[in-house]
């Protein structure tokens, strides 16, 4: 199933290129280009070719690694300066990569234990104020939280850096001290999703019968909840962490406009501002990549974790 | 149905005409057992669609009318200060509520007719038809939304028709799941088997005999989706993909003051002038939440346990 989605997402993302009005090679390579240039740069792209043709060719090249070139850096002469478009994404996914793995580290271990927490201790005044923090985190947009952080602990107290500016030198602490309030905001924003999710999927279980069995026979709270709902509840649990870590993607695309991090989603936000088609395609791949494996994972965690749903009814 | 009487007898109570309350009536009642939470967000959605409408009236100066003084301080002249091209932050935020909010609620009403018309059909219809939408919003879903937006709008160009087609395609798809799933349990209805007997069309049917049993989930996933809808607008315009000057939006006037986040040391309020912005989205988004929520605590009888 996930195969046949990444086939139809890939059409969809190779489609993006058909679709350009007619004039667009002008428009990259600039009013003064002949008619030479534009048909050699159309040429380039193979746009003289059937769509089928070039659709294999485009997702072979794509398999091994070459995701064509940016159409950036070209100019009416017809000197080429473009760069590869692996070559533009591949440090930039590293560091996204990076920034997201430390968003995630510190959130998943920390959302559970909140989740939990409050599903112990529901409809206390712990539980409410968690829950009503939680509730407004998720409705701010992620600018609004990235601003506040950057007003207080950037500009008021300058602890952090406001610019997350690394490069391939910067040494690991650097990175680390760098990427903090960028990290700090991915973490706050999916902190609030995940921990409320994990509370509704273990409340959802407590009303179970078992459940209900497990207390009668003595049970105390927090052995109901560690021992007799939580194991039930780690197929959910898993699909709202690959959820989240899916939204952890999207969510990266504007922290990282935000901090000016150098990650795939600034590269991928430039290149839809000048509409640098094999640039965006190429990011595009990758989100749809990796929020597609991730939601695969879950569906197998969950397998897993319930074996009845290894064999329907 | 209960008469409010200081000495209670059960005769005087069977006995009482049974009046049927009108809709204001209702209304009331509910609203006066309404948390503060949900009121406060009623009164807040109410501020922001009076804003919105009485925008050039309210607003002292135009929307685009640039002044001589570039990033003016707060002052009785401009209450906010001015932008980096000297346009009063103050009327730009009015205008923005006009802007950013009907264009979401436009979007999320071209949403809402795409996927709950093609939900319902597909839910009726149960064959190809709704096999093919299933699968093609399968796929739709399968690429995180802002992502497929931004893909989009890279090839169509950032145009506020574009804008709100894109993202009212994209959001239908969750409209249509839920719409149908929700209409599937009504479908199988006697009433409406008998309605199809009875040889009424797929319009009526969708319209008379799913449509008002299947509501209260839809209203609660409109004020849930625009939410959603006007977040994806607002990131968009925070990019500078979205909505395009000189149109005053908040996303974007974020974006076009946020050096100034960087003078909060020295001067406090040219600090938050990035923020409010950015606050009025929030607060808006909260205040639905908050309405959201108590609406389908009161319609779904849904507890905690």
């Amino acid at each position: 199933m996930g195969i046949v989605t990444l086939f139809v997402v890939s059409l969809i993302i190779f489609s993006a290129i058909e679709y350009l009005p007619g004039d667009f090679a002008k428009n990259i390579l600039g009013q003064a280009a002949t008619e030479e240039t534009t048909a050699a740069f159309r040429r380039e792209l193979g746009l003289d070719q059937p769509a089928v043709l070039r659709y294999g060719q485009w997702i072979a090249a794509v398999v091994q690694g070459d995701l064509g070139t940016s159409f950036s850096g070209r100019n009416a002469s017809g000197v080429d300066r473009s760069r590869q478009v692996m070559d533009l994404i591949a440090p930039r996914l590293r560091n996204t990569l990076f920034l997201a793995s430390l968003a995630a580290v510190v959130a998943v271990p920390l959302s559970l234990l909140l989740g939990i927490s409050t599903a112990l201790y529901r409809n206390s005044f712990y539980d409410r104020s968690v829950n009503m923090t939680t509730l407004t985190t998720i409705s701010f947009p992620e600018f609004f939280v990235a601003y506040i952080l950057i007003l207080f602990l950037a500009s008021l107290y300058p602890v952090f850096p406001s610019l997350a500016n690394v490069d391939a030198e910067t040494p690991l602490g650097e990175r680390f001290y760098r990427a903090a309030l960028p990290a700090l905001t991915l973490t706050l924003v999916i902190v609030a999703h995940m921990m409320r999710m994990t509370r509704a999927a273990i409340i959802n279980l407590l009303a179970s019968p078992y459940i209900q069995m497990a207390r009668l026979s003595g049970a105390s709270p927090t052995e109901v909840i560690l021992k007799h709902a939580l194991p039930n509840a780690w197929a959910p649990i898993a699909t709202v962490i690959a959820f989240n870590l899916a939204y952890l993607v999207v969510g990266v695309v504007v922290v990282e406009v935000v901090f000016v991090y150098p990650g795939i989603g600034q590269l991928m936000v430039d290149a839809v501002a000048s509409r640098d088609i094999p640039v965006v395609q190429g990011c595009a791949l990758i989100f749809a990549m990796t929020y597609i494996i991730l939601n695969l994972i879950a569906d197998i965690i969950g397998i897993i974790t319930n074996p009845r749903l290894l064999h329907p009814k | 149905m209960k008469k409010e009487t200081d000495t209670y007898s059960a005769v005087g109570e069977v006995g009482a005409v049974y009046e049927r309350r009108s809709l204001w009536n209702r209304t009331l009642i509910d609203l006066r057992k309404a948390p503060y939470t949900a009121l406060f967000g009623m009164v807040v959605i109410l501020a922001y669609a009076i804003v919105a409408i009485f925008a050039p009236i309210l607003a002292p100066y135009g929307e685009a009318q640039v002044f001589p003084e570039p990033y003016a301080p707060w002052s009785s002249t401009y209450v906010f200060g001015t932008d980096q091209i000297g346009r009063d932050i103050f009327s730009r935020m009015i205008y923005g509520a006009r802007n950013t909010v009907g264009i979401a609620v436009a979007t999320t009403f071209l949403a809402f007719l795409i996927g709950g018309v093609l939900g319902l059909a597909a839910a009726i219809n149960r064959s190809w038809l709704d096999q093919l939408l299933s699968r093609s919003v399968d796929v739709l879903m399968a690429i995180p939304s802002l992502i497929f937006a931004l893909v989009l709008l890279s090839i169509f160009g950032s145009t506020i028709t574009n804008l709100i087609l894109i993202i009212a395609v994209l959001d239908s798809t969750r409209v249509f799941r839920l719409t149908r799933a929700v209409a599937l349990n009504v479908v199988v209805m006697d009433y409406v088997e008998a309605a199809r007997l009875r040889g009424e069309g797929l319009g009526w049917i969708m319209r008379r005999e799913i449509l008002p049993n299947i509501l209260p989930p839809l209203i609660a996933e409109f004020g849930l989706r625009f939410c959603f809808v006007f977040l994806t607008i607002a990131a968009l315009s925070f990019l500078g993909v979205g909505i395009q000057p000189p149109t005053a939006d908040w996303g974007s006037m974020v974006r076009d003051n946020a050096s100034l986040i960087m003078f909060a040391q020295y001067d406090l309020k040219a600090g938050l002038t990035p923020l409010l912005p950015a606050a009025a989205i929030a607060l808006l988004t909260v205040a639905i939440n908050f309405v959201v929520d108590w609406f389908l605590h009161k319609t779904s009888g849904l507890h905690d346990e």
